[in-house]
């Protein structure tokens, strides 16, 4: 009888001994923006338990407090570390309450586009044929559009079915399906490439010839196989889906005042930058280039592990 | 006299976890116009020793100790020393053709740059000498196949380029790392015969990497034969292959299908399997065994088959025809051989009889009912828990993100939904058992099992929905010759107490040869001939089995 001879492994240990464990111990960028990453959502997330302010609480703001510079300048108050905006409002409170709707909006965006793009590519992979042919025409089509104009356009038309009291509550997921519906074409595509080549691989075939149904295969055996490369570029989409939630806030089109996201605070302060306020407008602005470069390093990081081909 | 005198060589990989000795002081030397035969499995280290000659060594490896002599030189001195020989006076075929040429230039150009890289030859020299050499590697017409791209040669011409390539500088040395392996018989033997020409003719020192001892007996005056990085015996081939002192050797040479004999089991002297011949017992308890009457199992009937490329016109102009006309029967309880070379259809056949390509026209009766026209799905599910196939590839017929034990459920319970989790588990600890793995593999990932073992897995879940028919597309290619023997062992005792009908299709004569009771012979989609194991390996009817019987690498031709 031929045994196996290592023990059996728990999940904590098989996750130890893993080469992507290890590739993460040894890469510096890795740890230092996974570790700048989680600070950011923990604090977005746990925003009421971390600070002593709520923004959007009317009554806890001083209007004598407005225009409070960051801590460290000499009218700095030591109370607002980043100082306070017009309306006397904490500045770091509001960023991370607004960190939270990117967030949350850059992330249910990723998911939606993630859902559709890999349902679609899956799918046109492994039955090819017409179908294939018309969802991959379709992905082309959509990439001659900006993905930014895409969303815009998206915006616009919601905002015309959506009667207008409505509007305000519904802008966060008229946002999320207009930036979801202008990035699924890369998940498609990349999704449907890595089908193709698994479903030639002998293990469909060896399914198949059990019996196997056709969802079962695609579900079971294809898609956890297809899964690493979706998840890189899902990760680099992931600051795509951010920047293009703060693109479309500072034009106005995203979600409104009332809840701030970053870009939507970064507009708000664009107009105190040049009466000197420059602090209202820069601090959101550097906590995106924090978050959006982070998860672009991170990103990065799992392309070079995960990719087989370029390892050295 | 000794050209090459590799003294003490040793390579290390750094890894992870740990150092790997991918050679261990390892004492080689080659004479002028000899050929030396490296043989060992994969991973022996005998590929390690040819790379470490011309230092090519890849990242994380290193040559940790030793030295190569060449001539009277050590061209180890240092790392830049190698360079002035590479190429120059070590000339190197490797074992892919297809990869191993530039596409985008032309032979010519390719054999131009080197020789100029080299040799201080002015362009049209280098031509001239280019062309020679076409012509001296077999090349028909040589001046107009000079300007051709590598695409328009067969994998074999192309085989003689690059040996052409690796002898434009007049190398003394030549190092072939499994130089016909991606070949198919009748031009490996071309191929062969040519390196040995040009050894004699040449006076070259020849390092020939194999994992084929066939190979070795026809070709090599010398072998050493390698394991897991250290070197187990060197000597005359004849002695070596003959009388083997090193276990190991005995065992290797054990495994090698014999071409001029059946024999019932192969003999395994490493692995004491004694106690094994009860333990499938217990799957037989499950087991609704079919007595064995005379009859087809398997009809078919005029099958053909044509892969259309029909992407740019939509006329059959295009058409291929992998499977061409072709019938034969399966009795029930019997081994039926399919041999060919590559493009032959074998695989195509066994794929349209496991339902995954359907035929252009003609049919297969599975049990008397024609299993292509079948509609309904319930109907097919019948037939696809009789007929399971076993795929050459072990490292890609398993689903990577399933646990064993998931793999082997899947058929289980997809045709016996009410199993309860007991009863499954037993039949899965029971189904690895049939095939010598441990209860524990249950709980293991594909990954953490070698070639052989995932073989095994393989076998398993093919046997979990007790198939009458078992479609065998060259379960063994994949793998070293001692697994080899081991997993065709299994098969033969599987079949025995399971009266299996096993279709079994291979490159490989010898193999076929101990596997099967009757063969077919196919070449370009069409079937030669049928007959009876001996009959068609002592008396072949046609010209084509002839050719193939003649050209197969034999061991035993070490005894002439």
């Amino acid at each position: 009888m031929l045994q196996v001879d290592n023990k059996s492994l728990s999940n904590w240990e098989r996750i130890k001994d893993s080469d992507i464990y290890h590739s993460f111990i040894k890469s510096p960028t890795a740890i230092v923006s996974s570790t700048i990453l989680f600070i950011i959502f923990f604090c977005s997330f746990f925003v009421e338990l971390i600070t002593p302010y709520n923004p959007f609480d009317p009554s806890s703001l001083s209007l004598m407090d407005a225009f409070t510079p960051p801590s460290w300048t000499e009218d700095g108050l030591a109370k607002f570390i980043l100082g306070t905006d017009g309306q006397g409002r904490d500045m770091l409170s509001t960023i991370l309450y607004g960190c939270r709707i990117s967030l949350i909006v850059g992330f249910s965006a990723i998911i939606f586009s993630l859902i559709l793009g890999v349902g679609l590519g899956l799918t046109a992979g492994f039955f090819g044929g017409k179908y294939e042919m018309i969802v991959m025409r379709l992905t082309d089509v959509q990439l001659t559009v900006p993905s930014i104009l895409m969303a815009l356009l998206v915006d616009g038309i919601a905002r015309g079915l959506i009667s207008r009291e409505m509007h305000d509550e519904m802008a966060i997921y008229v946002l999320i399906f207009a930036i979801g519906i202008s990035e699924w074409p890369q998940f498609a595509r990349v999704s449907r490439a890595a089908t193709l080549v698994e479903k030639n691989k002998d293990y469909v075939s060896a399914s198949t010839i059990i019996g196997v149904s056709n969802i079962i295969i695609m579900f079971k055996h294809i898609l956890p196989n297809i899964l690493r490369p979706v998840l890189v570029i899902g990760t680099i989409g992931l600051a795509l889906a951010i920047l293009a939630e703060s693109t479309l806030s500072f034009l106005g089109v995203g979600v409104p005042p009332t809840t701030p996201s970053l870009g939507t605070l970064i507009r708000l302060g664009n107009d105190f930058l040049f009466s000197g306020e420059w602090w209202i407008t820069f601090f959101p602005a550097i906590f995106l280039v924090i978050l959006a470069f982070s998860i672009n390093l991170l990103g990065d990081w799992m392309r070079d592990t995960l990719n087989p081909k370029l390892k050295k | 006299m000794t050209f090459l005198k590799i003294n003490n060589l040793s390579v290390d990989y750094q890894m992870r976890k740990e150092t790997v000795n991918a050679a261990k002081n390892v004492n080689i030397e080659v004479n002028k116009g000899e050929i030396l035969g490296l043989v060992g499995e994969s991973g022996s280290g005998k590929s390690t020793v040819g790379n470490a000659i011309i230092n090519l060594i890849d990242e994380p490896g290193k040559v940790s100790s030793g030295s190569v002599i060449l001539g009277d030189i050590n061209i180890h001195e240092n790392s830049e020393s190698v360079l002035k020989y590479r190429g120059n006076k070590i000339g190197l075929i490797f074992q892919d053709p297809q990869t191993s040429l530039n596409p985008i230039l032309t032979v010519g150009e390719q054999l131009i740059e080197t020789i100029q890289t080299h040799l201080k030859l002015s362009k049209e020299e280098a031509k001239n000498k280019s062309i020679n050499l076409l012509k001296e590697v077999g090349i028909k017409d040589a001046e107009t196949r000079f300007d051709n791209y590598p695409h328009q040669f067969s994998g074999g011409m192309r085989q003689r380029v690059v040996i052409s390539l690796a002898l434009c500088c007049e190398p003394e040395l030549l190092i072939a790392d499994e130089p016909t392996t991606a070949l198919d018989v009748s031009i490996q033997s071309q191929i062969l015969e040519l390196i040995k020409k040009l050894t004699k003719e040449r006076n070259l020192a020849v390092i020939l990497i194999t994992h084929d001892m066939g190979v070795i007996a026809e070709t090599a005056d010398r072998v050493a034969v390698m394991k897991s990085g250290n070197l187990v015996e060197i000597g005359e081939t004849k002695k070596i292959l003959i009388k083997p002192q090193e276990n190991y050797t005995k065992s290797l040479v054990s495994s090698v299908p014999p071409t001029n004999k059946k024999i019932s089991r192969f003999v395994i002297i490493e692995k004491e399997n004694s106690s094994k011949k009860e333990n499938n017992i217990k799957i037989l308890n499950r087991w609704t065994k079919k007595e064995i009457i005379d009859q087809d199992l398997v009809q078919v009937k005029n099958l053909s088959k044509s892969f259309e490329d029909n992407f740019f016109t939509e006329n059959s102009k295009n058409s291929v025809m992998a499977v061409n006309d072709v019938s034969f029967e399966i009795k029930e309880g019997e081994s039926f051989g399919l041999v060919g070379e590559s493009g032959s259809g074998k695989s195509t056949i066994a794929k349209m009889i496991v339902n995954l390509f359907k035929p252009s026209s003609g049919d297969i009766l599975f049990d008397n009912v024609c299993i292509t026209k079948i509609k309904q799905k319930s109907e097919l599910m019948k037939f696809r828990k009789q007929i399971q196939m076993i795929f050459q590839d072990p490292y890609s017929s398993l689903n990577g993100r399933l646990k064993v034990k998931d793999i082997i459920s899947e058929p289980i319970t997809l045709h016996n939904p009410s199993i309860s989790n007991i009863d499954l588990n037993n039949y899965i600890y029971d189904l690895l058992e049939s095939v010598e793995l441990n209860q524990k593999s249950a709980y293991r990932y594909p990954h953490e099992f070698s070639g052989g073992q995932r073989q095994r897995i393989s076998i398993a879940r093919a046997l979990a929905t007790q198939p009458r028919l078992l479609v065998c597309d060259e379960p063994t290619s994949a793998l070293d010759v001692s697994i080899q023997a081991q997993i065709l062992n299994l098969l033969k005792d599987l079949q025995e107490q399971l009266n299996l009908t096993i279709l079994f299709i291979s490159h490989d004569l010898p193999v076929v040869r101990q596997m099967c009771d009757r063969i077919g012979v196919l070449k370009d989609g069409k079937l030669c001939e049928v007959s009876n194991t001996e009959d068609l390996f002592l008396k072949p009817g046609h010209k084509y089995t002839r050719e193939l019987l003649r050209l197969m690498p034999k061991i035993e031709s070490i005894y002439n």
